[in-house]
C-alpha cells in the first residue's frame, strides 16, 4: 500500500489572506507539487496543472444524523485526482470564506475511498487581526473556523497595535486554547508550520495542553480556564477577567471544555457513555481529542472526533513512570459542560 | 473459501497485456480489447499485439462505449471519441476547461456528458443541448429507447427528455445518488449511493425500492442477459438482484452468490449466458454461473483491486483490468 496523500485544509474569513498564503506555498523552491482544490478560480498566480475547481456541496450522508455532512464534490475530485497519483505530493483544499470546516474533514473518515487514499494534515485558518473581533460577533463562520483549526495564521499584525494583538489572541484563545498560534504579516509563515502537520494523525496525539504564544506569555498558565459559569453575565456576549496582565475571554456561544482525572477508566462505561454523547450532542461537539488510561489496560488509548465521529486507537505502552492521566477535551458550540463532566466522571472505573 | 485450490480454472488461457498504467476501465470493439488508463491513454489489445493510443493530455475520469466506439472524458476538459482503427475525434472542449466527470453513449450514436453540475447531450446530427441540475452530476444514462437521459444528483434523479423543452421529470430520494442505470426494458431505473445502498424506481410507477445491506459503496453494477438480474460488488459476495418479474427486487431477498473473505468491486455479466464475471478487491476473479453457483478461477489473487471487466460480444473474451496496472484477456473459444 502507498502512502496516503496528506492533506491540508485552507480556511479563513473574506479577505483574511488565505490565497496570499496558498500562492506562497505553491511559489516557494520546496519542489513539491501541490494539486490544490480552490473555489474561486483565477485568485492563484502561479501556473499550476493540478488546479481544480470545487463547488462546495455540502450532502448530508443518510444516517440520521444532520450533523453528518460530507463535501460531495471533494469526494468526487479527490477520487479524478487519484488518477494522477505521483503527478503531486499534497493537496490543498482552500474553501470559501463562508465555508464550515466541519463537512471537508469528515469526508475524510466517511467516504472509504477518500478515507483510503488520503489523508487530512491539519486545517490552518488565516484569521485577519484587525477583523477579527469583528467577525467573531456577526460571523457564526468565521468563529467556527477559529474553534475548528489546528493552527490559525493571524495575519496583517502590521496593522494593528500590541494590545489589540493580544486582544485578538485572547479571544481566539477562548474559543481554541488548542490551536498552534502564529502571528503573520501577508501571510508569511514557514512553510513547515502549516504543512505535514498531521493533526489528525492518532499517533501523534502526543499531550493536550492548551497553546500559548511565546511573546508575552511567560506566566505560569496551570489554572482551569473552564471556570464554572454558574453565575449570571451581565457583559453580554463575552466574559472577560484577567490574569497578571493576560486578558482571559471566555465566548458564551463557542468554548473549549477540558476534563481529566487521575483515576483509570472503566472502558466498558466510557465507549457507550461517549457513543451515547457523540449521537445526542454531535452537532454541538466541533472537535474533540482524548488520551485515555483504562484500567488494567497497559497501553494508552487515543481518541479524536468529529461531530459525531469517532476515531480511536491503542497508541503505545504507557511508559513506566508517566503519569497515567485521562484527559479528554472538547471544542463546541454551547457545550453541555456539566452533563459532559457528570458522563466523564461516571466513567471512572 | 471461494478461491480454494479445488476450483476449476481457465487462467491458463490468459494473454497478459502490458498496459503499464492503473486500469480505469476497459471495452471491446470488435474482439480488441481497449483498456482505458488513469491517465491519457488507451490501450489497444487485438487478438495479436497491442498499441498505445494518447487521448487526453492529464487524467481520464469516464469512459463509455457502445461497441463501435470509445466515449472519454478528460481532467482537460474534452470529450473524445476513439474508433476501432484508433482514430480520435474531440467532440467537444469545455469552453471553461472544467473537468468532464462522466460521459454516456445512447442509441442512435447520440453522446452525452457532464461538468460539474451542468449536463450536455448531442444527437447524432450534432444538435446540442444542455442543462443545469441542483448539484454535481452522478451519473448518467441513456434510457434504452428514445432520447431520454437519466442525470443522478443529489436528492434525487433527472429524467431528461431533451427534445421536450419542458423541465426533467425528478425522481426524489434523499442523498448523493451516484450511478445510474436503466434495466434494459427500460422499466426499472437504478442508482448506486454515498452510502452503501442502491435506490431503485419503477418507472410505470415510480414506486421506489430500497436495496440496502451492503458493506462499502457500490461501485460496479450491471445487467444479466435479458436483464433478469442486477449483479453488484460492494459486499463480501456477489450480489444479485431479481428483475425478472414486473415487481423487480420489491419485497425480495437478492442471490448472493460466490462468498469470500475479500470484498467484491467490479462485475460484468456475460452477455448471452447467466454468468458474471466477479472481480475481488485482492485481485481475484471468479467465473460465477448464477443458476447453481459454480465457480471457475479466471484470476488468482494478487494484492491490488480488480479495477475493471468486459466481456465482448460474442462472450467468448473477457477484458480484465486492475488498480496495479495489469491486464489480460481471457479467450474461453
Amino acid at each position: 500500500m502507498s502512502e496516503k496523500i496528506p492533506v491540508t485544509l485552507l480556511t479563513g474569513y473574506l479577505g483574511a489572506g488565505k490565497t496570499t498564503l496558498l500562492n506562497r506555498i505553491l511559489s516557494e523552491p520546496h519542489g513539491k507539487k501541490y494539486a490544490v482544490i480552490v473555489n474561486e478560480f483565477g485568485e492563484i498566480g502561479i501556473d499550476n496543472d493540478l488546479v481544480v475547481g470545487a463547488d462546495e456541496e455540502v450532502f448530508e450522508m443518510n444516517n440520521g444524523c444532520v450533523c453528518c455532512t460530507v463535501r460531495g464534490d471533494l469526494i468526487r475530485i479527490i477520487d479524478g485526482l487519484m488518477k494522477r497519483k505521483g503527478k503531486f505530493d499534497a493537496i490543498i483544499v482552500e474553501t470559501t470564506g463562508l465555508a464550515d470546516p466541519a463537512p471537508v474533514a469528515q469526508t475524510f473518515f466517511v467516504d472509504e475511498n477518500v478515507g483510503k487514499q488520503t489523508k487530512l494534515d491539519a486545517v490552518v485558518t488565516v484569521a485577519d487581526a484587525m477583523w477579527l473581533k469583528d467577525r467573531l460577533k456577526d460571523a457564526p463562520e468565521a468563529k467556527n473556523q477559529i474553534a475548528f483549526a489546528d493552527v490559525i495564521l493571524i495575519n496583517k499584525t502590521d496593522l494593528v497595535s500590541e494590545p489589540d494583538l493580544r486582544e485578538v489572541e485572547a479571544r481566539i484563545r477562548g474559543i481554541n486554547p488548542y490551536a498552534k498560534l502564529h502571528r503573520t504579516q501577508r501571510s508569511q509563515i514557514p512553510l513547515d508550520e502549516v504543512l505535514n502537520r498531521n493533526a489528525f494523525d492518532l499517533d501523534r496525539i502526543l499531550d493536550i495542553e492548551p497553546e500559548f504564544l511565546e511573546s508575552g506569555d511567560d506566566h505560569d498558565h496551570d489554572h482551569d480556564h473552564h471556570h464554572d459559569h454558574g453565575h449570571d453575565h451581565g457583559d453580554g456576549h463575552h466574559h472577560h477577567h484577567d490574569h497578571g496582565g493576560l486578558k482571559h475571554y471566555h465566548d458564551e456561544e463557542m468554548q473549549s471544555l477540558s476534563l481529566k482525572t487521575d483515576k483509570p477508566l472503566n472502558p466498558d462505561k466510557f465507549f457507550p457513555w461517549m457513543q451515547k454523547l457523540v449521537a445526542e450532542d454531535g452537532a454541538a461537539i466541533l472537535r474533540c481529542k482524548g488520551i485515555l488510561s483504562f484500567k488494567d489496560d497497559p497501553d494508552r488509548f487515543v481518541l479524536q472526533g468529529v461531530h459525531m465521529i469517532l476515531d480511536g486507537d491503542h497508541q503505545r505502552p504507557w511508559k513506566t513512570g508517566e503519569v497515567r492521566d485521562s484527559k479528554l477535551v472538547f471544542i463546541g458550540r454551547e457545550l453541555p459542560e456539566e452533563k459532559i463532566r457528570q458522563g466523564f466522571e461516571s466513567c471512572v472505573a | 473459501m471461494s478461491d480454494s485450490d479445488d476450483t476449476p480454472s481457465v487462467i491458463d488461457r490468459t494473454r497478459t497485456v502490458a498496459v503499464d498504467g492503473p486500469v480505469a476501465n476497459v471495452h471491446f470493439l470488435g474482439d480488441t480489447a481497449v483498456f482505458v488508463l488513469g491517465e491519457e491513454g488507451l490501450v489497444f489489445a487485438p487478438p495479436d499485439g497491442e498499441q498505445r493510443v494518447p487521448v487526453h493530455t492529464g487524467g481520464i475520469l469516464a469512459s463509455a462505449s457502445d461497441g463501435k466506439r470509445i466515449l472519454t472524458g478528460g481532467d482537460d476538459g474534452d470529450v473524445i471519441a476513439t474508433d476501432a482503427a484508433g482514430h480520435l475525434t474531440v467532440l467537444a472542449t469545455d469552453p471553461k476547461r472544467r473537468w468532464i466527470d462522466r460521459v454516456a453513449l445512447g442509441p442512435d450514436s447520440a453522446i452525452a456528458w457532464s461538468a460539474g453540475k451542468q449536463a450536455f447531450v448531442r444527437n447524432a446530427k450534432g444538435e446540442q443541448k444542455s442543462a443545469d441540475f441542483p448539484s454535481s452530476v452522478g451519473g448518467l444514462a441513456f434510457a434504452p429507447k428514445g432520447f431520454r437521459l437519466a442525470v443522478a444528483h443529489y436528492s434525487g434523479v433527472s429524467l431528461w427528455f431533451p427534445n421536450a423543452g419542458a423541465k426533467p421529470d425528478f425522481l426524489e430520494w434523499k442523498g448523493s445518488h451516484l450511478g445510474v442505470t436503466f434495466s434494459p426494458d427500460g422499466k426499472f431505473l437504478v442508482t448506486s449511493m454515498q452510502e452503501p445502498t442502491l435506490h431503485g424506481w419503477r418507472l410505470a410507477d415510480n414506486k421506489n425500492m430500497r436495496m440496502s445491506g451492503y458493506a462499502a459503496k457500490v461501485r460496479s453494477m450491471d445487467w444479466s442477459t435479458g436483464g433478469k438480474w442486477l449483479a453488484t460488488s460492494g459486499s463480501d459476495q456477489l450480489i444479485l438482484w431479481p428483475f425478472g418479474s414486473k415487481d423487480g427486487p420489491m419485497g425480495k431477498q437478492p442471490q448472493m452468490l460466490a462468498p469470500s473473505e475479500r470484498r467484491v468491486v467490479a462485475v460484468a455479466c456475460h452477455p448471452s449466458q447467466d454468468i458474471v464475471a466477479v472481480g475481488f478487491e485482492h485481485g481475484l476473479v471468479q467465473l460465477v454461473r448464477i443458476t447453481d453457483g459454480a465457480e471457475i478461477l479466471a484470476r488468482k489473487p494478487t494484492n491490488a483491486a480488480v479495477s475493471a471487466l468486459a466481456w465482448n460480444a460474442s462472450g467468448s473474451l473477457l477484458a480484465i483490468g486492475t488498480e496495479d496496472g495489469h491486464g489480460g484477456v481471457l479467450n474461453l473459444a
